[in-house]
């Protein structure tokens, strides 16, 4: 009897163990942004805070040079967004945008030595070009989300060649033939490993479907979708929380998910989100698929695009919120140069002129 | 003295192999292997067989073999029959319900066709599998509580799958067949009928089902506490009242005024399993039905308390013009 009760108590100990095993330490940190009672709060698990914090330094800033004399594109050629900037201010934003996206590479991740620094050789200048536009369109025009804070190179990259966490149209894995891929109901990376829809962000952060799932009136109106609809809602959600590192409660009152009235003011930062890493996903990013050498594309031929986790990194604001724009105001508003004029300026070039008018021209889509 | 101290039975109770009743009807024969176990000693009877299947448990065994199969199946035809793979993946695999496009029409196989299939003998098979259990009681001499409390099971699992799908007009409506996609189905019906916790029928199932646990908790400490005075005779002490019975009647009556008799705690937990399917069955048929969003309809009829706001307030984007 007495053995018996040892064993069973040293199973069910083993087997808490076990089963606990994977669980964070209590206690947890807590705070509260809401009514008392209304479970407005989020749960943090220290450790992973000090992870979190440890992966959002932001890079000393490089020291800033007066706005005077000679213009970029008075010095260099081909200077098609950044012309404006004094030759100063130029050189300085070239040595940090080194520093972001390629520390080891150095200037000839884009430039090829001995070519000339206006030539459009290697796809990485273009589509540096194209991000340079994309981050100043950000600050710029999406002040609803990136307010506060702003966006650089290295809010993405981090010092990586490309931004650690992209995304690609994805083809559904392997089914039997004759199957149909449902895009889900297998282990969902993008859903916090749930069994929700695969791809959540092709139809929400690439195409424009509609999210909205949840009935608007009490009573039934006709007009409702179906279920299978909010389950790919629902998926795009998980991604949001797994990559701001929060959870349901940081944007919605889990009463009522889909009451703006009941919501905090993050969700509207995040509807903003949405539709800002949707234009930079479509007037960005997609149009540079053309340029890219096949290892940069998805199985699908896609270019590697932006969803919330390309910036968040698992933090709740990007860097944790640092504002790193103030040092480099370059970046913070569309250059005033017209592509039409830097075009012309281009065809005044005789060595160059043949490939650079022919960039030019894709470039001016953007 | 020997006592119930233990989660398992202490009593061993050693009895020559016994096939049960003869019945009337004499393809009733039970058959199969007729064995004892100590083990199974330990959690009820160490009598392990004979069965009686009959024609329609075998019907029944049958048909829900196939639909195991075919949901099986579809979930490693869903990994290309790879069978690490299978193993790895099986509590995310699914047989998916058909799209909304298909409406309640029937779909291609591999879209939604067999599940279709599937749900049809899975079905049958219960419905089969209830009839056993009534015909069984009936052989028996027995009352029927067993087969209608399994159809207040029955009717829960035909309004997710069957009824409401056919009412909302569309197959897509229905529960898909896997582990975790069930849940996580469950968790999304919950957001787009704008949370299940404001239906008042879902309250009652939620009543209900945590009603049922704490009163098997409550009818089984009782009467293990009371067996050492005999009030294990369940049946015996409704009619005559032993003092094991008395001894329990007194525990419930001091703590909280009222208790329960030996007749009526069976009662009182064949009502709360029942209630639980019924009710629940209820809410969920009324959802996309008739209600569209059950924190508005609760609104509507004062069930949701009102806190303060704290923080700015919130607009909906789209109310405001939104920036793009």
């Amino acid at each position: 009897m007495k053995t018996l009760t040892t064993k069973l108590l040293t199973t069910v100990g083993l087997g808490t163990a076990l089963l606990l095993g994977g669980c964070e330490m209590p206690p947890p940190e807590s705070s509260q942004w809401g009514y008392r009672g209304t479970g407005m709060e989020g749960l943090y698990d220290p450790d992973r805070l000090q992870d979190v914090a440890d992966n959002n330094v932001v890079p000393d800033a490089i020291p800033a040079v007066p706005a005077v004399g000679p213009k970029a594109s008075d010095i260099y050629k081909n200077v098609q967004v950044l012309g404006d900037l004094s030759v100063g201010e130029f050189t300085r934003l070239m040595v940090a945008v080194t520093q972001w996206v390629s520390p080891e590479e150095g200037c000839n991740y884009c430039h090829v030595a001995g070519e000339g620094f206006e030539a459009d050789t290697l796809y990485t200048k273009k589509v540096a070009r194209v991000m340079i536009q994309m981050t100043q369109n950000a600050n710029e025009n999406w002040d609803q989300h990136v307010g506060g804070a702003g966006v650089t190179c290295y809010t993405c990259h981090r010092g990586k060649n490309v931004p650690e966490y992209v995304w690609n149209i994805n083809p559904g894995h392997k089914v039997a033939s004759g199957m149909k891929n449902q895009m889900q109901n297998v282990s969902s990376v993008a859903a916090g490993l749930s069994s929700l829809p695969v791809d959540p962000f092709t139809p929400y952060l690439l195409d424009d479907r509609n999210g909205r799932h949840a009935g608007t009136t009490a009573l039934r109106d006709g007009g409702g979708v179906s279920m299978k609809e909010s389950e790919w809602g629902y998926s795009l959600m998980m991604h949001f929380s797994d990559s701001l590192g929060v959870n349901c409660t940081y944007c919605h009152n889990s009463r009522a998910f889909f009451s703006w009235d009941e919501s905090a003011p993050t969700r509207v930062r995040a509807w903003h989100g949405i539709r800002m890493v949707r234009e930079m996903n479509n007037e960005y990013v997609e149009p540079t698929t053309d340029w890219l050498p096949p290892h940069r594309l998805g199985a699908l031929g896609d270019a590697q695009k932006v969803n919330c986790e390309t910036c968040h990194q698992g933090a709740y604001k990007p860097l944790l919120g640092a504002n790193m724009i103030k040092d480099y105001p370059n970046l913070a508003r569309l250059a005033a140069a017209e592509p039409e004029a830097d075009l012309d300026e281009g065809m005044d070039m005789p060595e160059s002129q043949g490939d650079v008018s022919a960039d030019m021209t894709t470039g001016g889509d953007q | 003295m020997i006592e119930y101290q233990n989660i398992f039975t202490q009593v061993q109770v050693s009895a020559p192999d016994y096939a049960g009743v003869p019945l009337e009807n004499a393809e009733d024969d039970r058959s199969g292997i007729l064995t004892h176990s100590y083990w199974a000693g330990k959690l009820g009877d160490a009598q392990i067989g004979p069965i009686y299947l009959g024609p329609v448990g075998v019907a029944a065994f049958f048909m829900g073999t196939l639909a195991f199969l075919i949901i099986g199946m579809n979930m490693f035809a869903s990994v290309n029959w790879d069978p690490i793979e299978f193993i790895r993946q099986l509590p995310w695999l699914a047989l998916e319900p058909p799209g909304p496009q298909y409406g309640l029409s029937f779909p291609p196989l591999n879209d939604g066709g067999w599940w279709l299939i599937a749900g049809a003998f899975l079905t049958m098979s219960i419905m089969l599998w209830w009839y056993r259990t009534f015909a069984l009681a009936q052989n028996l001499g027995m009352g029927n509580h067993m087969a209608w409390a399994f159809a207040a099971a029955i009717w829960l699992y035909l309004v997710l799958g069957f009824i409401r799908p056919i009412l909302m007009g569309s197959w897509a409506e229905a529960v898909p067949f896997g582990i975790f996609p069930h849940l996580d189905w469950t968790a999304a019906f919950s957001l787009r009928y704008g949370n299940l916790f404001y239906n008042p029928f879902h309250m009652w199932s939620i009543f209900f089902l945590y009603g049922s646990a704490v009163l098997f908790a409550m009818h089984g400490a009782t009467i293990l506490a009371t067996s050492r005075y005999g009030a294990d005779r369940e049946i015996d002490q409704i009619t005559d009242r032993g003092t094991g019975a008395e001894r329990g009647a007194l525990f419930w009556r001091w703590t909280m005024g009222f208790n329960a008799s030996m007749e009526s705690i069976h009662k009182w937990a064949w009502w709360f399993g029942v209630l639980t399917c019924v009710t629940g069955g209820i809410g969920i048929i009324l959802t996309g039905t008739v209600v569209e969003n059950w924190y508005l309809w609760g609104m509507k009829h004062g069930l949701v308390p009102i806190y303060p706001m704290v923080g700015e307030a919130v607009v909906d984007p789209l109310m405001t013009g939104g920036a793009q």
